[in-house]
């Protein structure tokens, strides 16, 4: 039997209506060893803030597992949540607390760099867009990824969260820019 | 030995390649991004083409949450305030599937939608229609063992906007899923039968395929209707399913 797929239809402006939770932008609670946050603001093509915008991530443990029944290795914790969700501001800012992921092995042998899948939802965007955001202290696993060297170099960047100048450590930026000239790379999922 | 020799003769426990399902990609069901018609999009929608990503592990898994923070108050919206709220009241019922027809469950379904009048209980909804105090317009349930989902809340009203002169959206509720994995995440929207909007609007309009929007269309269900009571509406989502993998089409070739 082969269904016709639901197509997909903007989230539109009242989002924050249905969708954020008050815990949402915490994957771990602030105050987790190690927890580190990821903070930034999602841009339209003009330069200006996207207020009305969903940040969506999704993520493997700190060891790289997935409490997940499609994951073949098995194991992963239960405890960990590993989604974070999180409405921008009236300035476009998000931000998701978290724990580092750890790296994933691939079916082709490679291994993937530690990474956060990244859906972001907005009202004139008519279906998700979807990132990743990689970590700028991983060089060396950032330089083995796969998907990072299927990306053109100079765009690689994008995708790269870098820490918050002067900032405590554990504090990374990662801008969304939806529009040329310096846009976001997406992908197709 | 390649990974369909290995999938025939392998145990899923043997250390070896990770062996994971894909899901399909189906091309020209969801609206393009770039849709100028609908004007949100000149400075929103992307440019350049989308990079395509392999469906490594995180792809294929995704947060099977909800449960413990949705309780049965959530699928009614209009009992969860000191009156009733204003509004034709219907349930609304269906099932969450994948291509495959394998139901879902067990997941988060999320709703949100104006009120009877066409407004949104939101601070920059600023259409002068009244707002209803017994109505926020939110949602929530899980799917039980059969994918199958269940609200009852009140038809949304029409209410127009400012995409071009006289733009009017057609009655909807707003729908978010999670599925069981990143890949099948979907946010759309749900559209009554009938609804004489549906030809100016730039929203629905913007799914290529005439057949594929009329699946966003509830259909009245007088099996669901209570009567006396509510009008009951059909609304079944679908989302990607998975292809079938090197080892289960060897196992159906035995």
């Amino acid at each position: 039997m082969t269904l016709g797929i639901t197509p997909s239809q903007t989230v539109g402006p009242f989002l924050a209506i249905g969708l954020p939770w008050p815990d949402g932008p915490e994957v771990v609670g602030p105050a987790t060893d190690g927890a580190i946050t990821i903070s930034g603001r999602v841009l339209d093509g003009a330069g200006e803030s996207v207020p009305d915008a969903l940040v969506e991530t999704w993520q493997a443990a700190p060891d790289g597992s997935f409490a997940h029944p499609d994951d073949p290795r098995g194991g992963g914790d239960p405890g960990f949540r590993g989604f974070g969700r999180c409405a921008t501001d009236p300035a476009g800012r998000y931000r998701i607390v978290t724990l580092r992921p750890g790296t994933l092995p691939t079916p082709d042998g490679d291994t993937e760099a530690p990474h956060l899948d990244v859906t972001v939802l907005a009202r004139g965007l008519l279906d998700r867009v979807v990132t990743r955001i990689y970590f700028a202290d991983e060089e060396s696993a950032n330089a083995a990824d796969p998907v990072l060297a299927s990306v053109e170099p100079g765009r690689r960047r994008t995708l790269i969260a870098t820490p918050e100048p002067g900032g405590e450590p554990g504090r990374f930026r990662f801008d969304i820019r939806l529009q040329d000239p310096r846009e976001t790379v997406f992908f197709d999922v | 030995m390649s990974t369909a020799d290995h999938a025939i003769t392998g145990s899923p426990a043997t250390p070896g390649p990770l062996r994971l399902p894909s899901y399909e990609r189906p091309a020209g069901v969801h609206p393009p991004l770039n849709s100028p018609e609908y004007r949100s999009t000149l400075l929103r929608a992307p440019k350049r083409p989308a990079i395509r990503l392999p469906q490594g592990l995180t792809e294929v898994t995704g947060p099977l949450l909800g449960a413990e923070r949705v309780t049965a108050a959530d699928a009614d919206l209009t009992s969860r305030h000191a009156g009733e709220p204003l509004g034709e009241r219907i349930i609304l019922t269906g099932r969450v599937l994948d291509s495959g027809g394998r139901p879902v469950p067990d997941t988060l379904v999320e709703i949100w939608q104006a009120n009877a009048s066409g407004r949104y209980a939101h601070r920059v909804d600023d259409h002068p229609a009244p707002l209803d105090p017994n109505f926020d317009g939110a949602g929530a349930c899980m799917t039980d063992s059969q994918g199958r989902y269940r609200f009852v809340t009140i038809k949304p009203g029409a209410y127009p906007w400012r995409n071009h002169l006289n733009a009017w959206r057609p009655q909807h509720i707003h729908f978010s899923l999670f599925g069981r994995a990143f890949t099948q995440r979907l946010v759309t929207q749900m559209y009554f039968p009938g609804d004489p909007l549906f030809a100016q609007d730039p929203i629905f309009n913007s799914i290529p395929d005439p057949r594929a929007r009329e699946r966003l269309i509830c259909r009245l269900d007088m099996g669901v209707t209570q009567p006396d009571w509510a009008l009951g509406y059909q609304w079944d989502i679908v989302l990607r399913g998975r292809e079938a993998t090197a080892f289960e089409r060897a196992e159906e070739q035995r």
